[in-house]
């Protein structure tokens, strides 16, 4: 068995770089954690102002390689611009291994709205409550334990300026990736009403085959309107387009799956 | 709206559009109006039903004014404040 | 029954039933008081504009005295090496066209770019990196709204016109900024109107060349008005002397390019781009102290390098292209003019009635791969020799334009309005058509700002023709 470049060794077994994707609000500092993850191994398009292109990494942790992407910043999971779509559509692709939702720890309710719309959808997620000195020296105190067991993720505290909280997240994200910790998301609960709502679309989506939290991520999408979160599901063509050379993260993948079953 | 407001609340002037509250004032927000330009804007920001909302400062202008919302600075047109009803909590 | 609303409602609810449950201190203040005392001053209605002119004059001041020294230094450098080339060339006895092409046509002007552009942009990208992570570019545009509101465009406009004074096609895409279709198309119709980095260059050297000291007015070049045929402007080798007079001229320059914004916006609205003004929904984020040294690296790597790298590219083909034109004799009679300067003999007079000649605008035509190479183009062909002059900074370059091809105060001028108002560059106009996806819009984009600039360099030049 020969090992291809960007694969990863791991007791013996080859297996594929692990995706990471950076979501979260805009202003939480998720680009400055991104680039304190992957430093200068990264790859934009032709212009990184702030975040008008989706930004891609790379970083190392305990022998495994993982690619991280920084999704535009966005305030909910029902979009308002190409943008916003974009991270939207990567977050009901399955083309990542884990979501790290970033928060700002001093507006942390804000934020949390967006973490829940995402925890509705997966449950590969791993909350950072980024900022956390900043809130600090305003004399807040987030208990990331509570957090994390409201949540049902778990939920690290960082400063991505100096570094504060990093290994804790890598291990969080790791052990997300690898099953070690079970993840049970908080999943939002609506009026009755939209329950029902809810309940009458999920029954039209039987046939596609979506269970758990994307059947209900896409059946609120529908009745908010949204029905291009189809076209994202028949073929996830349009984000591999947007991201590029992502699109090496799956061929990878498929060679390793077909290198797996050869052996 | 406005005038529902006005009857139904008893007293006058508790119910308002936000865009009339003035400088410094909090008030929690009853109803966004979908005529709102930036409708889906607003609610992504958080301005829903029970929401409380601080006017903080107005522009050189006077429009548009920035507002406290869950703890952070929203800046808002006359013409999104005005489809927004609020009821003034802070007396 | 709106569900959207319904929807966020839930999560805003849950997100409130556990934001304080886990939050412990003084969840009730949310903001620094030093940020709300700073936010008093900026956007205060007696200081905000004030403050927002200061900082754009001081940056451009820093960005044209600081670039000057950096500029010398590279420019001796690049001609050290030119010497090096020419005696490589000659030992490898490459054939005499091509050696002098590749020396003169592509190298000069690739050495001409990018000993102008680099300093001024390793110097302007960082600061304005540094205000974007400051948290001042939303003040900015919550500001200016207002204005915008009133010619039916949209506040982030500003933020898109401040991108845009680092690159229009950078600028061009950040228009994805503003949500409504009408009002982004708006903002990239007008980008060009901002002075990016190529156009800079121009726009400083020429002012400093003829508004930046007014001292010692010279006898041979008064055929002009003399109080201001300036011929003593000087690069002080010690630093010492400071071109306010130049640094008002680029900032008047630049304001009066956001009034053509204005103007365009306004009748875009009432034109091509008639509708229902969106609405204004920003979030103003707390100012937060950058990582200074972290963003000088990070925007010169980002910013600087690749703005400069596509410039070269372009440059350099260019600069090939150019000098065939210009090394080319229309007619195998001995004596016969080149290509170019029978093309530039052919546009002289259009270039007259806009106060500038045929050479400069065939500089404005080829130089539409990149705004950066106008000028050289235009010296190029100024030069019988058909070659970029040697870069030895501003001196030679006073020589040529003054003594040699007789501008006055009134060409520059004409000169800068023009380049300030043109059209967008090639990229920019290419970035247009990506992001409209439409090719009337990316015409028109080129079309309005050709049609205001030949108005404004033919309305100026008839009224210095009436008064002086």
């Amino acid at each position: 068995m020969t090992e291809t470049a960007g694969t990863n060794t791991a007791g013996g077994v080859t297996c594929r770089p692990r995706i990471v994707a950076f979501a979260g609000n805009p202003n939480t500092g998720k680009s400055t954690l991104f680039n304190a993850f992957t430093g200068l191994r990264q790859h934009t398009g032709n212009w990184p102002g702030k975040t008008v292109t989706v930004t891609r990494g790379r970083f190392r942790f305990r022998g495994v390689n993982y690619i991280a992407v920084d999704l535009p910043g966005t305030y909910s999971l029902l979009p308002n611009s190409p943008e916003e779509r974009l991270a939207k559509d990567f977050i009901f692709s399955d083309l990542y291994d884990v979501v790290v939702v970033v928060t700002d720890a001093t507006c942390l309710e804000r934020n949390l709205a967006l973490a829940l719309q995402i925890l509705e959808v997966t449950d590969k997620v791993v909350v950072c409550v980024n900022l956390i000195d900043e809130a600090r020296s305003k004399g807040l105190r987030v208990n990331t334990e509570a957090l994390s067991r409201m949540l049902g993720v778990p939920t690290v505290a960082t400063s991505a300026r100096d570094g504060e909280g990093l290994p804790a997240l890598m291990d969080a994200i790791e052990s997300v990736i690898t099953g070690r910790t079970a993840t049970r998301p908080l999943k939002l609960k609506y009026t009755s009403e939209i329950e029902g709502q809810l309940r009458r679309i999920a029954g039209w989506l039987g046939p596609t085959g979506l269970v758990d939290g994307k059947l209900r991520g896409v059946s609120v999408q529908l009745l908010c309107g949204e029905c291009d979160v189809l076209d994202v599901l028949r073929s996830s063509n349009r984000i591999v387009e947007c991201l590029g050379k992502l699109d090496e993260g799956r061929r990878i993948r498929r060679e390793c799956s077909v290198n797996a079953v050869s052996r | 709206m406005l005038a529902i407001g006005y009857y139904i609340g008893g007293e006058a002037m508790s119910i308002l559009p936000l865009a009339s509250l003035p400088v410094g004032r909090e008030a929690t927000v009853r109803y966004v109006s979908p005529d709102a330009p930036s409708y889906r804007r607003i609610l992504d920001l958080g301005l829903v039903g029970g929401t409380k909302v601080k006017v903080i400062r107005s522009s050189p202008f006077g429009d548009p004014r920035a507002y406290l919302v869950r703890g952070a600075v929203v800046a808002l047109r006359r013409e999104d404040a005005q489809a927004i009803m609020v009821e003034v909590t802070d007396e | 029954m709106d569900f959207r609303e319904e929807i966020l409602r839930s999560a805003y609810e849950t997100a409130e039933r556990i934001a304080p449950s886990v939050v412990e201190g003084r969840a009730t203040v949310p903001l620094c008081s030093w940020h709300e005392r700073l936010d008093d001053i900026m956007t205060s209605a007696a200081l905000g504009f004030p403050i927002m002119l200061v900082l754009l004059a001081g940056i451009l001041w820093l960005t044209i005295r600081g670039a000057n020294y950096p500029s010398d230094v590279l420019a001796s450098g690049f001609s050290k090496l030119e010497t090096f080339l020419a005696a490589t060339l000659e030992h490898a006895r490459a054939p005499g066209w091509l050696g002098s092409m590749l020396l003169y046509g592509i190298y000069r002007t690739t050495a001409w770019v990018v000993s102008v552009m680099l300093p001024p942009m390793a110097i302007f990208f960082p600061i304005f990196t540094l205000l974007e992570n400051l948290g001042y570019l939303p003040r900015v545009a919550f500001n200016l709204d207002n204005l915008f509101k009133r010619v039916g465009a949209h506040g982030k406009q500003a933020l898109t016109m401040c991108m845009g004074f680092g690159c229009n096609a950078a600028g061009v895409v950040s228009c994805r900024v503003i949500d409504c279709y009408r009002e982004r198309l708006m903002a990239i119709l007008t980008n060009n109107f901002i002075p990016c980095n190529g156009r800079f260059p121009l726009l400083i050297i020429l002012a400093t060349l003829f508004f930046g000291e007014t001292t010692n007015v010279d006898g041979p070049t008064t055929n002009g008005p003399i109080r201001t045929a300036v011929v003593n402007a000087r690069i002080s080798p010690d630093g010492a002397s400071v071109h306010s007079p130049a640094v008002i001229t680029v900032a008047g320059l630049i304001i009066f390019g956001v009034l053509v914004t204005f103007f365009v916006s306004w009748f875009l609205a009432r034109t091509f781009l008639r509708g229902v003004p969106s609405g204004f929904a920003l979030e103003i984020p707390p100012y937060r102290l950058p990582q200074i040294g972290k963003i000088l690296v990070k925007s010169l790597l980002d910013r600087t390098l690749i703005v400069l790298v596509r410039a070269v590219t372009i440059a350099a083909p260019a600069g090939a292209v150019v000098w065939i034109l210009a090394n080319t004799a229309t007619s195998e009679a001995p004596g016969s003019p080149s290509l170019l300067s029978s093309a530039a003999a052919l546009l002289e007079p259009i270039g007259r009635v806009l106060g500038m000649d045929g050479f400069i605008l065939m500089g404005f035509l080829l130089g539409l791969p990149a705004n950066e190479i106008v000028l050289p183009i235009t010296l190029m062909g100024y030069l019988s020799a058909g070659t970029l002059i040697k870069v030895e900074g501003l001196q030679t370059l006073r020589l040529i334009l003054v003594k040699q091809q007789g501008w006055t105060w009134t060409t520059a001028l004409s000169v800068m309005l023009f380049s300030l108002l043109h059209y967008p560059c090639g990229t920019t106009l290419f970035t247009i058509w990506k992001e409209t996806g439409s090719v009337k819009w990316t015409v028109l984009a080129a079309v309005i700002p050709l049609a205001v600039a030949c108005t404004a360099c033919f309305t100026f030049n008839q009224i210095v023709k009436l008064f002086l």
